[in-house]
């Protein structure tokens, strides 16, 4: 098993090597790992999933409203089958809540019919319509004005930190080379192998797939290709505490209207209520923050939707960025005589589709010359419960029984204990920062945000990294 | 073992959270003779918050003395053992089976604890800076006090070089402390009043020993930089704007009581302080559930959390002795300025509170403000204050017009003009 965070890069040719260790690029990986192939993930930042697929409003989409015949409108739909089973398999937290589409005007109403007809063009035939009556009666706590609603059932919503994470320890441990701190320089493309060359040495691969997301457009310009530009649609986010979690049980989609997508309000696996995105084009990859005038019209669009969720204290703000480009489709593409696919342009979807995106992508390569050989049984992984709707070891007297760790609650807001810290610290793929064991604990992650344990926390993870750079000393 | 099991037990009466309002409260009652209290702490050690305040200024009103916060912790965590109640660190309680049945977890497993009494002691926090929409980037160095001084005094960790502070009341002063013993420069303190709200003495001197200037009128608009803090930058009242650089920010003051196992037991809030509405016996709207210290006034000092404990003591007794429960019905509620009172339920014919007067906070400076309590329109008392009100500061408000007031009639009003 090999996670590198430093050091040279091995002096190796690689099978296939993929740039971007996004939920996509993961899925890659873990896809290609089923093959007896030499592959490495590299990844620019210090941890797996810690772009766009860290910030986005996780909800595993049935693929009901996307254009049909569209490349992004069959990768979901497949996607959103292969992960609810894959969820299933590895305990990735997730909750098959339903949406509700629902209309405040007579312009949204209307649409509700063609909503559902586009659905079944999708082949999602599950939808129903609402009438206002029946819109509050499913929600109580929703705004007045309310005209109707398009049900869709199957909208669930899901971890996006534990699918990245499952993805990627699962290709570690089936023999993926992860490396991290490792971003992707200028490449030189030669008859047989690409020659990546990075600030840990060169890489060198066969073949090369481009999953970095926001700059997947540079790096396809490094091959020589321009397909797509991509500007960065900002989408910013208000999470509520899990007080709020009892005023609504369905994802509140807006109706899609020819004044854009507007806000929703979910409830996330982890217990609390979020409110976004906003959609913002701008032109800096970087911008991830957030900005008063974009939380003030969600919380305005928010008090519409459900007036006491803005009763409830903030728990967190964030900001991701959506690849978008000036295509209305995924830029998925292979260059055969470079041994090259691109995967570009994955916006508001890609979470779903990302198991999908990642088959795609293994013919693509077929396409490219790679062999793969016979496919192999991978490893089952566990990943660790987060999820408020399954038991979580400090509920769990056989855990905490064989271990009192689990029963030293350090992370008072969350409940998470001092043995789930530890298991991340030492897990297959450990976090490079305390936002790492955020996102694999929730640790940090509720109301205080550090008052009572981000010291205790903070400690606990220095004391790891500093055991583990005594390991490596002595190596 | 199933996932489930869970040890189940009886006390009389179980105290959740062991800072200095459930320690106070516990001892007393442990030295009234009451057989079986116990106090829970989730954290390692018990003592609460001055447990990580290492700096003098504790005791003064419940011990007649002036001391460390660590000291004032021992010496309650001593007080409370020596009188006999059961103290046990490392152990939360998660929530309810029943309304006096608190489920708990620890490293010795799951619990089950049904009590004759239940006080819930379980404090105030800091809002963080998500809770106050404080836009921008999402960098290292932000901070709360009480994060800081756990960083600090306990982990002995680094903190920074350069810092702002935001809040200028008592706590803002103690993160300059904390701030300069960590080798941290004080850049500003910033605060959106139009003054500092401690001590005149305690602010001159911080500003001539550590030289930290005070902007005013000024809220922050936003922080940025990426993996770490680069700047706050700051809205003045008048328009003006201002970026000061610096690599930590301190978030201090705007408390919010930690309510949830209050809450989530279905105890109604106050909506003024947040926290469970009580009367002045401190009994919450749950039978057997009495509340205590900060969870009731976000926040006053420790001395007065402790002296909600020993005064608290006496009425848990009579609930211990049979007394039926009948909690205050009349709401008393406080209209802007003013931002809270506590207690905030009464019975007329019902005792005062403790001292005979009530607590308030405000919004804003009033001076030497008129208070008028009234009630479906009659006036129950007028009186102005004798000195200026100030934000994050306690005022207090005689009570000896609640005998004056109908059991049966509306909520009880409060203004200041
Ligand atoms: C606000 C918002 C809401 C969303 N909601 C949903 C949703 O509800 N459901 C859903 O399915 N999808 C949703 N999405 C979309 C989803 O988050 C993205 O499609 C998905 O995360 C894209 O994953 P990725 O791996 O392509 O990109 P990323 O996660 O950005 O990964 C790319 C990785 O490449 C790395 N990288 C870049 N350049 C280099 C280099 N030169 N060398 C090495 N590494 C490099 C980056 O560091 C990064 O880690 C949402 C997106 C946003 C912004
Ligand atoms: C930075 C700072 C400086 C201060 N300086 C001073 C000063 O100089 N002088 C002064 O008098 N006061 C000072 N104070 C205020 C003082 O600390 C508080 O008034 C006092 O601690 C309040 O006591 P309490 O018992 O109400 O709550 P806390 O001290 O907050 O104790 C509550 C306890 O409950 C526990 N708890 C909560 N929930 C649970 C649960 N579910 N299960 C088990 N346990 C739980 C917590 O772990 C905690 O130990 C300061 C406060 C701060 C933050």
């Amino acid at each position: 098993m090999t996670v590198t965070t430093t050091g040279d890069l091995p002096d190796e040719v690689y099978d296939v090597a993929i740039i971007g260790a996004g939920v996509v690029g993961a899925a890659i990986a873990r896809e290609l790992a089923r093959y007896r192939l030499r592959i490495a993930l590299v990844e620019a930042s210090n941890d797996v999933g810690n772009g766009t697929s860290k910030a986005n409003t996780a909800i595993l989409h049935t693929g009901f409203d996307a254009t049909p015949g569209t490349l992004e409108a069959r990768l979901v739909r497949e996607g959103y089958q292969r992960l609810t089973a894959y969820a299933a398999e590895t305990g990735i937290p997730l909750e098959p809540l339903g949406a509700l589409l629902v209309a405040w005007d007579r312009e949204q109403l209307a649409a509700l019919p063609s909503l559902a007809e586009k659905a079944a063009r999708n082949g999602y035939d599950e939808t129903v319509i609402l009438d206002a009556d029946a819109v509050h009666a499913r929600e109580p706590h929703l705004g007045p004005g309310a005209l109707g609603a398009l049900e869709v059932p199957g909208e669930s919503i899901i971890c996006p930190w534990t699918t990245t994470l499952a993805y990627a320890t699962q290709a570690v441990r089936a023999g993926v080379d992860l490396h991290l701190n490792c971003p992707a320089g200028a490449i030189t493309t030669g008859a047989d192998h690409h020659e990546i060359a990075t600030p840990r040495g060169v890489l060198r691969t066969r073949h090369l797939v481009n999953a970095a997301g926001l700059y997947s457009d540079e790096i396809n310009r490094r091959l020589g290709h321009e397909e797509f530009t991509v500007t960065p649609r900002r989408g910013q986010l208000i999470v509520f505490d899990k007080f709020a979690r009892g005023l609504v049980d369905h994802i509140l989609l807006p109706v899609p209207t020819a004044l854009g997508k507007g806000v929703l309000v979910s409830p996330t696996v982890y217990g609390n209520v979020m409110l976004g995105p906003t959609a913002e084009d701008l032109d800096d990859k970087t911008a991830t923050g957030s900005s008063a005038d974009g939380l003030a019209s969600l919380r305005e669009k928010g008090a519409r939707i459900l007036p006491e969720l803005l009763e409830e204290e903030v728990t967190a703000v964030y900001a991701g960025l959506r690849a978008a480009t000036e295509h209305g489709d995924y830029q998925i593409h292979a260059d055969p005589g470079r041994r090259y696919v691109a995967v570009g342009g994955i916006r508001s979807t890609g979470l779903t589709a990302s198991m999908a995106i990642a088959a795609h992508v293994a013919e693509l390569l077929g396409d490219c010359g790679l062999d793969p050989g016979p496919e192999r049984e991978i490893e089952p992984v566990r990943m660790p419960t987060i999820g408020e709707a399954f038991p979580r070891p400090y509920q769990r007297a056989d855990l905490i029984a064989a271990d009192p760790a689990y029963g030293t609650v350090v992370c008072h807001c969350e409940r998470v204990t001092r043995g789930e810290i530890r298991d991340a610290l030492t897990a297959t793929v450990p976090p490079g920062s305390l936002d790492g064991i955020r996102r694999r604990t929730r640790a940090l992650a509720g109301r205080c945000q550090g008052f009572f344990c981000g010291a205790a926390v903070r400690a606990q993870f220095e004391a790891a990294t500093a055991a583990q750079d005594r390991t490596e000393a002595r190596r | 073992m199933t996932p489930t099991d869970r040890t189940h037990r009886t006390v009389d009466v179980l105290v959740i959270g062991a800072g200095p309002a459930g320690l106070a409260v516990a001892a007393r009652l442990a030295a009234a003779g009451v057989d079986r209290v116990e106090v829970l702490d989730r954290e390692q050690r018990a003592g609460g918050i001055p447990r990580h305040c290492d700096h003098t200024g504790f005791g003064l009103r419940d011990l007649r003395r002036v001391m460390t916060g660590p000291d004032y912790a021992r010496h309650h965590i001593a007080a409370a053992i020596r009188a006999g109640a059961v103290l046990r660190t490392g152990v939360t309680a998660t929530g309810w089976a029943a309304p006096r049945t608190v489920d708990i977890t620890g490293p010795t497993g799951l619990e089950r604890i049904t009590a004759t009494a239940v006080v819930l002691a379980t404090g105030a926090r800091e809002r963080p800076r998500s809770a106050r929409l404080v836009p921008g980037t999402r960098p290292a160095g932000v901070f709360t006090t009480g994060q800081l001084q756990q960083a600090v005094h306990v982990h002995h960790q680094s903190v920074g070089h350069r810092a702002v502070i935001v809040g200028a009341e008592r706590v803002s002063y103690s993160a300059v402390t904390t701030l300069r013993r960590a080798g941290a420069e004080v850049a500003a303190m910033v605060t959106d009043q139009p003054r500092h709200q401690t001590h005149p003495a305690r602010h001159l001197g911080t500003r001539l020993r550590h030289g930290v200037s005070l902007v005013t009128d000024a809220t922050v608009t936003e922080l940025t930089g990426r993996e770490r803090l680069e700047s706050v930058r700051l809205r003045h009242r008048d328009g003006r704007t201002a970026a000061i650089g610096c690599d930590t920010v301190v978030f201090t003051g705007d408390w919010i009581p930690d309510h949830e196992l209050a809450r989530s037991a279905g105890i109604a809030l106050d909506p003024g302080t947040r926290g469970p509405a009580t009367d002045p016996e401190f009994r919450t709207g749950a039978p057997g559930v009495f509340a205590v210290g900060n969870l009731l006034h976000p926040v006053e000092t420790a001395d007065i959390a402790a002296l909600d404990g020993r005064f608290a003591a006496a009425p848990v007794l009579r609930h211990l002795a049979g007394v039926p429960w009948a909690p205050g019905p009349l709401p008393v509620r406080v209209e802007a300025p003013l931002l809270w009172i506590s207690p905030n339920r009464l019975t007329p014919d019902g005792p005062r509170p403790p001292r005979g007067r009530f607590t308030l906070r405000t919004t804003r400076f009033l001076t030497r403000p008129v208070l008028t309590v009234s009630q479906d329109g009659r006036t129950l008392h007028r009186g102005r204050l004798p000195h200026t009100a100030a934000p994050n500061r306690p005022f207090h408000l005689p009570a000896d017009w609640i005998a004056g007031a109908d059991a049966h009639g509306g909520p009880v009003r409060i203004t200041a003009d």
